[in-house]
């Protein structure tokens, strides 16, 4: 029970980079335990060359699996006949969404115990312990599994990419997919709401938060962003794009952007894992929250409890005066 | 139709959570509430209920936990729901995400419901997946994170969600289970009549027995995944606090640390 499967998500052609990352992983953790990360695609009519290119991330086997894409239920019933099938003793996921809802969905129907939001792996005497931070990452419990199978599902970001050159073979799996896998149909998928705008480039970002207010409140933001002039952007949490506030390609987040720039600054966000993942490499991080118990402080460098209504415009005014003399 | 909505107690937002060192379970102690993101889910039915967009006859709010989640359920009610489900009992205690998910269908496969509803989140376990357990277990379709349910033709939804490459909109044929997320819409205040009168709406404990719960599935012992342990994150610096309390020194402090670190 040595081998560790993995799904890989992939989207018009394209490997998610968190799934590359997962392969990677789980790769090093197989060789560590005496086994083989195979990994599992489903999807329509996905090449071989798609397919085999998990080679170089270490996947010594590809499981193709005929099925609709962007759901989760057909991958659970995919992975499940797999398991059935096969030697596993792990299944492994990158960050995201489509993870949580697989990986749990597989939990039940194979009894399997799942840990979520992990952060790191390690292999201990055969067996894999999984860490995962708890309580607004105060604390990093450790999970081991009972269950003939152990299901671990990453943090965004949490697994490193690496290239082995290595190549995989593609294996047709057919799969009898459950009544209530096609009872969910996808209608219209990855719509991007809201205009085109760069994050990933900047250097400085100001990012609004539900704080702001109303979505003319991202004025405030615009107007910093402009102050500090040069290669700057304003970026956005999903609670103000699900609101319809601001595009979501400036989202920072699990599902939307990761982001490292010189200069982060908040303006009213709480500071959400689900936030941090997408932006905890920046170099300076800036945080202005009303609330001090705000979780953004504990990974702020420079902290400002207040309003922002009354310290945006004057901080705006004052960085152009700076900025001028 | 009957839509059940599973909801938590949880600690209430000003206390301070912490793990106790000697069982590795959450304290549980102090202040506690019904969980925040649970009230959209309610708030969802009512909307489904009220515009009549489902012929909705029922909401029933389902809760597992010890003898105070009781409160969580009359503040449920007091938001609406018709009445409300208790699920108590010691084999429980310790269960994690999967046992928890598996017991809680256990009481739904009785209710069987057309819609279950779930918030995107607990706001002590933070797992984001009870609702994928429930609805493999019941064998129904499943999506979470719903900002957007509509109705189509009585015995379909179609709603939408974010996911990993932008907005998905799935139809689900019901019954189905749904986590919703906080954008869904702005959950009512409860009335001073509704807080006052939730206590007299029917609430029925139950033991895990009661539902065909395999006791040899839950409880921290059973559990399939394990707390072996627990570390210390890698410590940070903590960072500069500035309280506002003149706006223009704030300011100024604020543009001379940056200044100093090169960033304007
Ligand atoms: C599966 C999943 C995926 C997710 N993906 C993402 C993602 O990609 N990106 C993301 O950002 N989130 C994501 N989330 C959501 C995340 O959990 C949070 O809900 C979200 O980040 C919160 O956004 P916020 O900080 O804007 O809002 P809130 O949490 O509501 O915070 C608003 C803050 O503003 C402060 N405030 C209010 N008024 C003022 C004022 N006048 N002055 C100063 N401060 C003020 C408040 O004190 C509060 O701290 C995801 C959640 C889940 C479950
Ligand atoms: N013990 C419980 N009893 C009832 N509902 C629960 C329980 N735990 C979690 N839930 C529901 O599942 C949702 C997601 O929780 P979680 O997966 O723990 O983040 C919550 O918002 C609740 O609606």
């Amino acid at each position: 029970m040595a081998n560790i499967l993995v799904y890989a998500l992939q989207y018009e052609g394209a490997f998610n980079k968190n799934s590359l990352g997962a392969v990677s992983e789980a790769a090093k953790l197989a060789s560590e335990i005496g086994g083989e990360a195979h990994a599992i695609v489903v999807g329509e009519g996905i090449s071989d060359d798609l397919c085999s290119s998990l080679g170089n991330y270490g996947a010594t086997k590809v499981l193709r699996v005929e099925g609709p894409e962007g759901l989760a239920q057909p991958v659970v019933d995919a992975m499940a006949t797999a398991v059935g099938s096969g030697d596993y003793g792990y299944a492994l996921f990158g960050g995201g969404l489509l993870g949580f809802e697989i990986g749990a969905g597989l939990a039940a129907r194979l009894d399997a115990g799942v840990a979520m939001e992990v952060t790191a792996v390690r292999a201990e005497g055969g067996k894999l312990v999984a860490e995962r931070p708890i309580l607004g990452d105060s604390a990093i419990s450790e999970i081991s599994f009972r269950s003939d199978l152990g299901i671990i599902i990453g943090r965004l970001n949490a697994f490193e990419i690496s290239e082995s050159g290595g190549t995989a073979t593609v294996e047709d799996l057919s799969v009898d997919f459950s009544p209530f896998s096609g009872q969910a149909t996808m209608i219209t998928r990855g719509e991007q709401r809201g205009e085109e705008v760069d994050i990933e480039g900047a250097d400085v970002l100001v990012a609004g938060g539900r704080g702001l207010g109303s979505e003319e409140g991202f004025q405030l933001c615009e107007d910093l962003a402009g102050a500090f002039g040069g290669n700057s952007a304003v970026a956005a949490t999903r609670a103000v794009v699900d609101a319809g506030w601001f595009p979501y390609a400036g989202q920072i987040g699990q599902t939307g952007k990761t982001v490292a720039p010189k200069l982060y600054l908040a303006a009213g966000i709480s500071g959400a894992i689900q936030h941090k993942v997408g932006m905890q490499g920046s170099e300076t991080i800036v945080a202005i929250n009303k609330d001090a118990n705000a979780p953004i402080f504990e990974f702020s460098d420079l902290g400002i409890v207040g309003d922002l209504n009354k310290i945006m415009p004057k901080l705006t005014e004052a960085v152009k005066a700076k900025k001028g003399g | 139709m009957k839509i059940c909505v599973l909801v938590k107690e949880v600690p209430d937002a000003a206390v301070q959570k912490r793990i106790d060192p000697s069982t590795g379970r959450m304290d549980r102690s102090g202040e506690k509430n019904l969980n925040p993101y649970d009230t959209h889910a309610i708030e969802a039915a009512m909307q489904l209920k009220e515009s009549g967009a489902l012929p909705v006859e029922e909401v029933v709010a389902v809760s597992m936990g010890p003898d105070s989640a009781e409160r969580a359920l009359h503040k449920a009610v007091s938001l609406g729901a018709d009445r409300s489900i208790h699920l108590s009992d010691d084999a429980l205690a310790g269960s994690d995400v999967a046992a928890t998910g598996y017991a809680l269908s256990q009481v739904l496969e009785r209710e069987k419901p057309d819609l279950v509803l779930l918030g995107q989140q607990s706001d002590d376990g933070e797992c984001y997946t009870i609702g994928a357990v429930v609805a493999d277990h019941l064998g129904m379709p499943s999506l979470t994170q719903v900002i957007k349910i509509d109705v189509e033709g009585g015995d379909k939804l179609r709603a939408e969600r974010q996911a990993e490459y932008g907005y998905d909109t799935v139809e689900v044929a019901l019954p189905a289970v749904i986590s919703v997320g906080d954008a869904i819409n702005e959950p009512r205040y409860p009335s001073l009549k509704a807080i006052m009168g939730a206590k007299k709406k029917p609430l029925e404990k139950v033991a895990a027995g009661d539902v065909g719960i395999d006791s040899s599935k839950v409880g921290g012992d059973h559990s399939a995944a394990q707390w072996t342990g627990s570390k210390e994150p890698p410590k940070k610096e903590p960072g500069k606090i500035i309280e506002d309390e003149d706006t223009n020194e704030t300011v100024e402090q604020i543009v001379a640390w940056l200044d100093e670190r090169k960033l304007i």
